[in-house]
């Protein structure tokens, strides 16, 4: 980038600002997805919509990329500025603008960090449900580009269910306001549901107003182990046949349960082949009623041992291998890459025996945990990015477990996004009819692509560079 | 900047900062809520734990030229290893940092300031205690002498950062020597004591409060002669070879064989202690002697906790009404021994006080080592937001477990003008007046 445009730029926010060192740069070049690296031009935090405005503006008369960026806690390269570019930030965007207690809203920056809004409702009785492992990093502005996921998925949604109006700067630099505090409104297209999970590729979102829920009045924490991986599917999709949906129904295959053990000691069975956190939420009485009907399903599907927690300590005790096991894997190996291939509920084992015959074929370490509740499986490979024979193996094995999930009806990505990473395969899942009708859209909207370029849609505008770290 | 020193430092990381360790990094970003110059940055990466780690990996590979700004990220990192526990994939953030700053600092020429510094503070004081109490006794003749005041008058301290001068208004009064008395009564546990070359002269009464209270407690307490200062200041500035050298007097000085404990009673010194194995991991047998070292490493408060003081504590009558005291963390204490539980067990045991938890109490003060001299601007933005915290609970008394920590917090309440109704103590210190005071 040329440096009057450079200065130019700059003089929106003021110096203070913005980032420009070589340290700046290079700080701002990565996010969590492995692999992917590319040095921003500038990196800016504007203080408000007007000056995105005069941002967008700037960067559309002289081609320049515009990356927005939350705590670069993405899994999928979506805000690697693999063209370069200006990357924007939200930190000086972070606040509350209005908390609503009779329409049960939220109205924020995007520049929020997810927890706090949970913290700022709670003590008034209410409740943000999407919550993606980086709730305490991520920022909503983020979850909203990304449409998160997270634990609560299966009964609560995601972060899409809760977004009801947005404030978004165009590409051209105009102002677009969707929906608004309302239950209802057909009022045209659904805008809203568009820039929800569109990675930053057709707009600068400013202002998100969420929706809010009574929060639960008790919960239940249950540890349920499997000899067999069937067995405890078909206990999954029995729970839900019978009409109790849980607010967690999470996931360990053997191989997760066995790495856990034996780091952290805590007495998990390592004979088994599968295991099973169900949480219950609600009010006292039909939380109590529906657990002895899961604990009588779990046993009627053969479990090999159920914990039920007696309390609040106990339940975290008992949640502790879940939420330790990405911890834990990580350690096993140098590189650490994290995937979300999701197919129907009723086709969990037959996915998780796909992945673990095709980390069997190419000889490497994958382990797979998740929700499988919703489906929503985490294969996460253990590997070394310095080796480039064994990467090979890696990639070749993913593009195998998409395969598989889009063959038992699924997905190439439940809850990460696409970003440049997925972006070669994205076509596997919509067809060439989808890829026309986004193209179209993006398009439409952002003709000169300089909305986060290189990111959905695959084929780099500009030879990206990667760094093999 | 010249191609030379690019060339020689990424050299020297190349040499010095462990590929491995690096690799570990996931850069899944849970580090950044945890670090305090991160969020005193106004969250910029560039001043996060990740940030740092990329910036390492990118000089080790000569992907980016080596300049001021990637000096300033590592320069202003507190050493805090908040990031430590954190980090889901095990990061030994620690170890990176002191890595990079032995690289940084093989590979260029120190400039005469820092070299004064430097050579003063740690070849010469740290190094040698007999020293370090001479330094002492000329700074109990400066303030007995009168001259303080003359001192103070001329300004002799303006040539020193702003914050040198205030830390000067409030180290206490270095008392005489003293030997503590002996034990009396049954002897439970035998314990050798880690004087601390800081809390063996500035504050020195904490030492023998210390030695009072665990003899009372029913230890027997030795105190190896020719003991070292830990070393802890001279690894965590990049010199990592005079804190081997310190480490190797200290394996020496205490015979394990005699004891069940050595215990200190300064964050920073035990966590430092208590790593001296990584230290040797490349040399197999002072690595063993330094496992059996560590092995015994145990801090003043886990050792009073084992020693039964909350019974004790909470047996003794009350004498005066109810004050709010509140803790600030050592953040080598608990990120890095992971004591974090004890001394609060033993303050809300203590009956005339009433304990109340510091918002962010896990957060840096700021103080960190000699940072706050180094980097006396970001040390100042923590401090005040610490200031803050502690006068949002109101409590009358803030307790540390470390000296810098201490001292930090006494030039924090002096800054904001909260002498005439906050004070800090030592844990020991606080304690002591509630077992022995009448």
């Amino acid at each position: 980038m040329e440096e009057y445009i450079i200065q130019k730029l700059i003089d929106i926010t003021g110096k203070e600002n913005a980032k420009v060192t070589i340290a700046q740069r290079l700080a701002y070049s990565y996010d969590a997805t492995a692999n992917f690296q590319a040095m921003p031009d500038l990196v800016l935090s504007p203080a408000n919509m007007g000056e995105i405005q005069q941002i967008v503006k700037t960067c559309s008369e002289y081609r320049i990329p515009i990356i927005s960026r939350g705590s670069g806690t993405n899994l999928a390269a979506g805000t690697v500025p693999n063209a370069g570019g200006v990357i924007l930030l939200f930190n000086r965007m972070n606040r509350v603008l209005d908390f609503d207690e009779e329409n049960l809203t939220i109205t924020v920056q995007p520049g929020v960090v997810t927890q706090h809004i949970n913290e700022l409702v709670e003590p008034k009785g209410l409740f943000y449900p999407p919550d993606p492992s980086s709730m305490k990093i991520s920022t909503i502005g983020g979850n909203v580009s990304e449409n998160s996921g997270g634990l609560r998925g299966l009964k609560y949604g995601v972060t899409r269910d809760y977004v009801k109006g947005l404030s978004v700067v165009l590409p051209n630099g105009e102002i677009l306001k969707t929906g608004g505090k309302l239950t209802k409104d057909v009022a045209g297209y659904d805008l809203t549901s568009l820039f929800v999970g569109s990675e930053g590729t057709i707009g600068v979102i400013t202002e998100i107003t969420l929706g809010l829920i009574p929060t639960p009045q008790t919960k239940q924490t249950l540890l349920v182990f499997y000899d067999q991986l069937e067995t405890a599917a078909q206990t999954v999709s029995s729970i839900i046949a019978a009409k109790v949906v849980p607010t967690t129904l999470e996931f360990m295959d053997k191989g997760t349960i066995e790495n856990v053990e034996d780091y952290m000691k805590i007495g998990l069975p390592t004979d088994c082949e599968a295991m099973l956190l169900i949480e219950l939420d609600g009010d006292m009485q039909t939380v109590g009623k529906e657990m002895q009907l899961v604990l009588k399903i779990c046993k009627e599907h053969g479990a090999k041992s159920t914990q039920l927690a007696q309390s609040e300590e106990e339940a975290l005790q008992l949640s502790t291998a879940r939420r330790v096991a990405l911890s834990v894997l990580a350690r096993k190996r140098p590189t650490t890459i994290l995937e979300d291939a999701t197919v129907p509920r009723s086709e969990i084992a037959n996915m998780v025996k796909e992945i673990q015959r095709i980390a069997d074929k190419y000889n490497l370490m994958i382990f797979t945990f998740g929700h499988a509740g919703d489906g929503n499986l985490h294969p996460t490979c253990l590997t070394d990015a310095r080796d480039k024979e064994e990467m090979e193996r890696v990639e070749a094995a993913f593009s195998e477990i998409f395969d598989s999930a889009l063959r038992l009806g699924g997905t190439i990505t439940g809850e990460h996004g696409v970003g440049e990473m997925k972006a070669p395969y994205l076509e596997w899942k919509i067809g060439e009819s989808g890829i026309e009708v986004m193209k179209g859209i993006k398009q439409s909207i952002d003709p000169l692509n300089i909305m986060n370029p290189g990111k959905i849609f695959a084929k780099d505008r500009k030879q990206r560079v990667v760094v093999h770290s | 900047m010249t191609t030379a020193l690019q060339e020689r430092m990424q050299q020297a990381f190349v040499t010095h900062v462990d590929d491995d360790r690096l690799m570990d990094c996931m850069r899944c970003g849970f580090c950044l809520p945890a670090c305090p110059t991160y969020i005193h940055s106004n969250f910029d990466e560039t001043q996060s734990p990740r940030g740092r780690i990329a910036l390492m990996r990118a000089v080790r590979d000569g992907q980016i030229m080596w300049d001021g700004s990637v000096e300033e990220s590592f320069d202003l990192c507190l050493g805090c290893r908040a990031c430590e526990p954190a980090c889901p994939a095990g990061v030994q953030y620690g170890t990176l940092i002191e890595e990079t700053r032995e690289a940084i600092l093989s590979a260029k020429s120190q400039t005469m300031k820092e070299k004064v510094i430097r050579k003063g503070a740690f070849d010469h004081l740290f190094a040698d205690q007999k020293k370090m109490h001479t330094a002492v006794n000329l700074v109990t003749f400066y303030q007995k002498s009168g001259l303080q005041k003359v001192v103070r008058k001329i300004g002799f301290l303006d040539l020193f950062p702003p914050f040198m001068k205030e830390m000067e208004s409030v180290i206490p009064d270095p008392p005489k020597r003293k030997r503590p008395q002996g034990q009396q009564g049954e002897v439970k546990v035998k314990v050798a004591f880690f004087a601390g070359c800081l809390m063996d002269t500035m504050f020195n009464e904490t030492n023998r409060n210390t030695i009072a209270i665990l003899e009372k407690l029913g230890c027997e307490v030795v105190i190896p002669k020719n003991q070292q200062c830990c070393g802890a200041l001279h690894g965590h500035s990049g010199e990592l070879e005079k804190s081997k050298r310190n480490a190797k007097r200290n394996m020496e000085a205490f015979q394990l064989d005699d004891i069940d404990y050595i215990v200190n009673n300064a964050g920073g010194c035990g966590a430092f202690l208590e790593e001296y194995d990584k230290l040797f991991a490349d040399d197999p047998r002072l690595y063993e002697k330094a496992k059996q070292f560590t092995a015994k490493q145990i801090d003043i408060s886990s050792l009073f906790v084992k020693l039964g003081i909350v019974d004790f504590l909470e047996k003794l009558p009350k004498k005066s009404t109810s004050k709010l005291v509140t803790y600030q963390d050592s953040c080598h204490l608990r990120n890095v021994t992971g004591v974090k539980d004890e001394p609060r067990q033993i303050l809300k045991a203590v009956q005339d006080c009433t304990f109340i938890e510091l918002p962010n109490a896990d957060l840096c003060c700021g103080s960190a080592g000699i940072y706050n001299l180094l980097q006396p601007k970001m040390s100042s933005v923590i401090l005040k937001s610490k200031m803050q915290k502690v006068q949002e609970v109101s409590a009358g008394t803030v307790i540390t477990t470390n000296p810098g920590c201490l001292l930090q917090m006494k030039v924090g309440i002096e800054r904001e003008g909260l002498t005439s109704t906050t004070q800090a103590m030592h844990l020991v210190d606080f304690i002591y007046e509630r077992i022995f005071a009448q």
